[in-house]
């Protein structure tokens, strides 16, 4: 079983020998096939595969039953989606094991996964937006050159699926027009119009609103009750525990335990997570809000095709508080952000920084930054870093024209390093080389820079965008108590996050946008993650 | 969906990878030489006697080398900003209007006055005729590729009528200006050298080559060492954090362009004031084209740029020789050679990366997060 981490000693370098492994392998092999009931659904045996020096996987063992809902949790970077994709033949495995419905399968390719039965929905769609849902359905499965009898036959097919387990979708509406929650129904549908009886859902609620989730929840029950099998990776704990029946936890890529859903609580599945107890809990005082430093009035923000994001929106900012931004991503928070920090032009309104308006000469990031603006950036790979600079170079982005780093033409190579790894030190960036490429550390550690470098700066008011995103749950405690320490040291905090979790635990005060409105404002005392999600979906603040 | 590529080793980037990609180059130009029925090893032998045989063939090498750094440089520094400058060509060639025309008519300049007057025209000329690309690709978003493919055709047009219509001296034939004074010549080392009583036989090999490293240390001190360089390789690397940073592309591929335009120059100092010392039609002869595959080759660093600079001068010096010795092989093989590392340097680069990072996947270091 997966949750006795049995470890063959096979691989090239196992970090603790484990003497036993063989046996513990080949009994296993033995109880598949002498149990005699319903094989399991899928069975990885000693799975590993390295890339480099990195070990992703490593000597992984799972076994997902027929007709389960099967989640796997872990940390990014802990192996989840490379497990995925090798069971998905995306990749190979180096050493180990698939069986599927007991048979031993090779998969080097996704149309031999399909052909196994499994199918796969991605995090982000593989939809061509132009097509129609039957277009994109047909994608792949045409049926021959002629599309007219491969067409009849699929929406045949997909009036069937509709039917049998309630997935209903107009065929011949443009996907890119679907909401995210029904184009991850066609996802859905595509894979099981190729006769897919194991479903493989790789982190499927980071796009939906709590609403879109539950209605996924619910659709992934029905399949269940059909007798598919859903493997449902996430790191969202509560999810797990509402949907799943087992679930397998990963770790540096080890599956280190199985549980079964009902016998497990969010406490244990977090410690297997990260091997040790984490406080899922911001520890913070009272905040003590001071004068206004920021306010937005009626700000109207267009995004690069014109369209308008963020719609009338009006807001203030106090020193020493958190002020956070809760909606579902694409709701004009991140063209919020953005004009914000001076990158995009505002359409009408006003920015007042203590009580001064901006002008629009001001409205730039370089003089931003000079009134004491602070911006971490929701992505750090788009526009937080450099990934092909020296870490030393990315930490002085922004920063680059300070004298610090050298008067006049030339820059004083040394100042810049010295200067990165002050840095880098007192935000615990590992390995803290300064020379390294910024591309070869760790998303936390990415994350961690960029925090460095605004923060080490002493701004006034500081922006933070998605702060965790892609950050393992070590690093995130490290980003939260961070930015609760800027509030406390009278900084202005703005946190825009789709996680609600994140915005509940940090933030003093929550506004809501839905559409590039403003759907609502709280005191994470008086609201939770509920009447947040109508306020996310649009639904009024009065009639909720 | 495919295997994210492991970060190659440093050395294995700059140095394995290229020398790969010509080997591929070469394996392939030596099959050709087999089919049109040389012995690819003798031809080769001719190439390197030729161009390294003798001091006289050095000098030439090292001649077609100075302009194949300026050329090199001039399309590197654009790469840097994230600008594939197809026009070095015909900015080398207006460089040589600005060139010829300083030398021509500042002859009141005293001494080395006017070759240094003539050197700093030919900069401006070409940074200038770089400037409208640049300014067309920042504010109006025209690619830079497609207009300085077209401003090519715009230089040639405009030298073919200036030199056959306006600057030719009158009564001559040939469409070419008349000499320049003396004192705007580059001086050639044989000439130098003999001064000191060495003796060089005679090449166009001039001092522009110390001017071509004296670039080349500047580009390097550019990019890497001045908030200028920072700004520009940030734009390259990721617009998106530049312009999060404070930066603006817009003047960012301005200035870009105009100093790869300036530098695009120093191929007329080279050629214009250093062996021709008239201005002459076509004078570039592809050398502006070459200089992509030289900075390809040169993975846009100045030291590569140098490297493979005297490659392709000895290629050129060692192909002439070989057209004369083995008249089955035409001058156009050099252009084949040249095709070739352009394609397998830049267009499949990518080819040899795989199985090199591969085969050095078990030594490496870094993980690949």
């Amino acid at each position: 079983m997966g949750g006795r981490a049995s470890r063959a000693p096979g691989g090239a370098t196992p970090p603790v020998p484990s003497p036993g492994g063989d046996t513990l392998e080949d009994e296993e092999k033995r109880v598949t096939h002498a149990a005699g009931a319903v094989p399991p659904a899928i069975e990885l045996i000693g799975i590993n595969k390295s890339f480099g020096p990195v070990h992703a996987n490593r000597n992984v063992n799972l076994r997902v039953e027929k007709g389960v809902i099967h989640g796997i949790v872990g940390e990014n970077g802990a192996g989840k989606s490379t497990l995925m994709s090798i069971l998905y033949g995306f990749y190979e495995a180096d050493s180990g094991e698939i069986r599927i419905n007991g048979e031993r399968v090779r998969i080097r390719s996704s149309r031999e996964a399909i052909d196994c039965g499994i199918g796969m929905v991605f995090q982000h769609f593989m939809l061509v937006q132009t097509l129609s849902v039957l277009e994109n359905v047909m994608l792949g499965a045409e049926g021959g050159a002629l599309l007219a009898r491969g067409a009849s036959a699929i929406r045949r097919r997909l009036a069937e699926l509709g039917a049998e387990y309630g997935l209903d979708v107009d065929p011949d509406a443009i996907a890119g027009e679907l909401s995210v929650g029904l184009q991850q129904r066609v996802e859905i549908l595509k894979a099981l119009v190729r006769g897919a009886e194991i479903l493989v859902l790789d982190e499927p609620t980071a796009v939906l609103t709590p609403a879109e989730a539950d209605q996924l929840f619910q659709m992934l029950r029905v399949l269940k009750g059909q007798n598919k099998t859903i493997i449902f990776i996430t790191h969202k704990l509560r999810e797990i525990m509402s949907l799943t029946d087992r679930v397998s936890v990963m770790r540096r890529g080890e599956m280190v335990a199985t549980f079964d859903t009902g016998l497990t609580s969010p406490p244990e599945l977090a410690d297997a997570m990260v091997g040790r107890k984490v406080i899922l809990r911001i520890d913070k005082g009272p905040a003590h809000p001071g004068a206004v430093a920021l306010e937005a009035r009626d700000i109207v923000v267009r995004d690069d095709r014109g369209v308008v994001r963020v719609d009338r929106i009006s807001f203030a900012l106090r020193e020493g508080e958190i002020l956070g931004v809760a909606g579902v991503a694409g709701n004009g928070q991140s063209e919020l952000l953005e004009a914000l920090a001076g990158i995009r032009p505002l359409s009408g309104g006003e920015i007042m920084i203590h009580g001064r308006p901006l002008s629009a000469a001001e409205r730039n990031p370089h003089d931003e930054r000079l009134i004491g603006v602070g911006h971490v950036p929701e992505d750090r790979h788009r526009m937080g870093l450099v990934m092909p600079f020296e870490a030393c170079e990315s930490a002085m982005l922004g920063f680059q024209y300070e004298p610090t780093y050298g008067r006049g033409l030339f820059y004083d190579r040394k100042a810049i390093v010295k200067d990165a790894d002050r840095k880098m030190d007192a935000f615990d960036v590992r390995p803290r080389d300064p020379l390294l490429k910024t591309a070869n550390f760790s998303g936390g550690n990415q994350q961690k820079l960029v925090l460095a470098r605004e923060i080490e700066r002493n701004p006034r008011i500081l922006l933070v965008g998605q702060p965790t995103r892609g950050v393992d749950i070590g690093a995130i405690e490290f980003i939260h108590k961070r930015i609760v320490a800027q509030r406390d040291a009278g900084k202005a905090v703005l946190l825009v996050s789709v996680e609600l979790d994140e915005i509940l635990a940090l933030s003093d005060r929550i506004i809501v946008l839905c559409g590039g409105r403003l759907t609502g404002e709280r005191r994470p005392d008086e609201t939770d993650a509920r009447d947040l999600g109508l306020l996310m979906a649009g639904v009024s603040e009065r009639a909720a | 969906m495919s295997a994210p590529l492991k970060p190659l080793p440093q050395w294995a980037d700059v140095a394995l990878i290229p020398l790969v990609n010509v080997a591929a180059a070469f394996l392939i130009s030596g099959l050709v030489v087999l089919a049109i029925g040389e012995n690819p090893l003798e031809a080769v032998q001719i190439l390197i006697t030729g161009a390294l045989g003798d001091l006289e063939g050095v000098g030439f090498t090292l001649y077609y080398a100075t302009s194949f750094i300026f050329t090199g440089l001039a399309v590197a520094l654009c790469f840097h900003a994230g600008l594939f400058n197809i026009g070095v060509e015909g900015q080398a060639y207006i460089a040589g209007l600005g060139a010829a025309l300083a030398a021509l008519h500042l002859g009141f300049l005293p001494g080395y006055g006017l070759a240094v007057a003539a050197i700093v025209a030919a900069a401006v000329f070409g940074a200038a005729f770089a400037a409208i690309p640049g300014y067309l690709q920042a504010y109006r978003d025209s690619h830079i590729v497609i207009t300085t493919i077209m401003f090519n055709y715009i230089a040639s047009a405009i030298m073919g009528y200036l030199l056959v219509n306006v600057m030719r001296v009158p009564g001559q034939m040939n469409a070419e200006t008349a000499q320049f004074p003396p004192n705007a010549w580059a001086p050639q080392f044989h000439v130098i050298l003999a001064h000191f009583g060495v003796q060089w036989p005679v090449t166009p090999f001039n001092l522009s080559f110390l001017l071509a490293l004296a670039a080349a240390w500047v580009v390097w001190l550019l990019i890497w060492r001045t908030r200028l360089g920072y700004e520009i390789r940030t734009v390259g690397a990721n617009p998106t954090a530049a312009v999060y940073g404070g930066i603006s592309p817009k003047r960012v591929v301005i200035v870009s362009t105009l100093l790869s335009g300036a530098l695009a120059g120093g191929m007329a100092v080279n050629v214009i004031l250093g062996e021709e010392h008239r201005l002459i039609l076509e004078y570039t002869a592809g050398f502006g084209f070459v200089g992509i595959a030289v900075a390809l080759m040169g993975r846009a660093h100045p030291v590569g740029i140098i490297l493979a600079a005297i490659l392709f001068g000895m290629l050129y010096q060692g192909g002439a020789e070989l057209a004369f010795d083995k008249p089955k092989i035409s001058r156009d093989m050099i252009v084949v050679i040249q095709g070739l590392v352009v394609l397998f340097a830049g267009a499949l680069e990518h080819m040899f990366r795989r199985p090199v990072a591969t085969l050095l996947a078990r030594r490496t270091t870094q993980p690949p997060i």
